[in-house]
């Protein structure tokens, strides 16, 4: 069992040791940066208000973007920063807001596949601080850009191929590039990628004699690395993310037990460059509210132990009853009276008497 | 042995599901009892079988109460749950369309009053056409709305258009076919894929 406070104490502890500084912000962010780049936020709600001198706020959806605004590239050499912050917006599926607890990081500059290969080393030991039962997707949004630029260079078709690749809908994809599709060797190629569920050979031997096949190369060579310290890591194409803003290496964090995606990130130089920066980025978030789904422990009781004393008891004494009960690990709830309402594993009754 | 939790649509369509699932190797006769039970299990196959409401498999799937299920094509554009969609089982097949009053006739200076259940169905289909329209969301008897002059057209599942026939309506546009597909939650495709992968290997072969 982790709880949430114990995983960002060990993110905190984790980003630190490999030279990432904490960069804290404030909650609020002016409404127009989010307004500008909509489609770049899970969300397209936003809390908004005015402020005392009548300029239009936000409270922040998204870290990323306020960290990208900040940023100084007069700076020389990697800018590496993490950060454990609140967001608001509306999950998918939620009808309200909700304040979301996120944690990440963003290394930005002129990135070069060792500087990617130890974010995502830095992905795959979040998820194992988390849970050892884990697994990073990986995929590359220059390669499936590619293909699908070949398949159709419309943009509401690329859109359709994308949602498709996202849901591995094979069976659509076939009926949509067939109908429609430009190129059926790039179409084959992208049905084959979004079939993989594991290493890179199978991938290079799909796009080998391909126009990616150098993209493939450096995706592969990253994942290795990666790969050489984990097993949790895995090929998988239909990680995907909107096209505008991420331009190589994305990627989605699984954990046993949770239903969504816990951990999200990618590389992101369009956004960069939509934003009139010139550097390139990587980063990821780590959804910290996902991981109380684990905390099953927590749902069934409210305390380990319930340890009722009276006045026979000196003050020391129930003190160190307590402590030595909680020496396990387990919980006390010291009482003098068993109160209604709660669950517990056991008692320890020490009044008199008994 | 870590059981794989499958949501099958209530009624007809998910009994024949359950029957290409049995053919498949993954049995659990007790489904076939007459009781009102709600779950159904076969420790031997490994599989858990549940009965919901057809429009609910989406979402047992998505928050991973399931780990896969059986959901109409209907129903996966209507709330776009995040799931993979791995399968067209190829049945329950039927079509959404649009469909009016027998001679109906379009009149583009004026906004179009559409019924449907399907609102984001409509609305994406309409938008792409450009078409400026009224939606009337209903839950059921589609039909009767342009009869009784509360829509001009309704965005429906038409199966064999015997209900439209006898209604004096007609199929004027098609908009997408429909079947059953098979989906799974994400993040047990990725602990769960060895056997999810193995059961649509055989659902494939049927």
């Amino acid at each position: 069992m982790i709880l949430r406070s114990d995983a960002s104490y060990s993110l905190k502890k984790l980003y630190e040791s490999y030279g990432y500084s904490q960069y804290k912000m404030s909650r609020f962010e002016e409404y127009e940066l989010y307004l500008r780049n909509k489609s770049f936020l899970v969300s397209d709600h936003i809390i908004a208000f005015t402020d005392t001198d009548g300029k239009l706020m936000a409270l922040k959806p998204d870290v990323t973007l306020s960290i990208v605004k900040g940023c100084d590239e007069c700076q020389t050499g990697l800018r590496r920063v993490y950060y454990d912050e609140n967001v608001y917006r509306v999950p998918r599926g939620a009808m309200s807001f909700k304040e979301i607890r996120q944690a990440g990081l963003e290394c930005i500059g002129e990135l070069d596949e060792y500087a990617i290969s130890e974010v995502l080393t830095l992905a795959v030991k979040s998820l194992e601080s988390i849970s050892h039962d884990c697994v990073l997707d990986v995929s590359d949004m220059g390669i499936v850009a590619s293909l699908t630029e070949r398949i159709s260079p419309t943009v509401a078709f690329k859109a359709r191929l994308l949602s498709l690749v996202a849901e591995k809908n094979i069976h659509e994809l076939k009926v949509l590039c067939a109908a429609e599709g430009r190129d059926p060797d790039a179409a084959e190629k992208l049905i084959k990628l979004i079939s993989l569920r594991g290493g890179c050979d199978e991938m290079l031997e799909i796009l080998r004699g391909d126009v990616c096949f150098a993209e493939a190369s450096a995706m592969a060579r990253i994942v290795s690395a990666v790969s050489a310290r984990s097993d949790c890591v895995k090929v998988d194409f239909s990680v995907t993310d909107d096209m505008k803003y991420y331009n190589g290496i994305v990627f989605k964090g699984f954990i046993k037990g949770i239903p969504s995606s816990v951990l999200s990130g990618g590389r992101y130089d369009n956004l960069m460059k939509k934003m009139g920066k010139q550097s390139g980025a990587i980063g990821f978030a780590v959804y910290l509210d996902l991981i109380g789904d684990l905390d099953t422990v927590a749902d069934e009781y409210d305390v380990d132990t319930v340890l009722i004393y009276d006045d026979s008891l000196p003050i020391d004494s129930i003190m160190a009853l307590a402590d030595s009960l909680r020496s396990d690990g387990s919980s006390v709830r010291a009482v003098r009276e068993l109160p209604s309402g709660i669950k517990y594993r056991r008692i320890v009754d020490k009044r008199e008497g008994r | 042995m870590e059981m794989l939790n499958i949501a099958l649509p209530k009624g007809r369509l998910g009994e024949k599901v359950y029957d290409m699932f049995a053919a498949a190797g993954f049995e659990c006769p007790s489904i076939k009892e007459n009781n009102r039970k709600l779950t159904f299990e076969n420790f031997e196959a490994g599989v858990r079988y549940f009965w919901v409401k057809p429009s609910d498999v989406a979402i047992y799937v998505e928050r991973g109460a399931a780990d896969i299920g059986v959901a109409g094509k209907d129903i996966l554009l209507e709330y776009k749950p995040d799931v993979y969609e791995l399968l067209d089982l190829g049945i329950g097949k039927c079509r959404m369309a649009v469909a009016a009053p027998v001679g109906f006739r379009d009149n583009p200076a004026k906004t179009l009053k559409v019924a449907t259940k399907f609102s984001n169905i409509a609305k994406n289909y309409y938008d792409s056409l450009g078409r400026e329209i009224d939606i009337i969301h209903l839950n059921g008897s589609i039909e009767l709305a342009p009869i009784l002059k509360l829509s001009d057209v309704i965005v429906d599942i038409v199966e064999t258009g015997r209900t439209l026939y006898e209604n004096n309506l007609e199929v004027v546009e098609e908009i997408v076919p429909i079947s059953a597909r098979l989906v799974a939650n994400k993040s047990s495709y990725k602990f769960k894929g060895d056997v999810i992968d193995e059961i649509l290997g055989k659902l494939g072969s049927c």
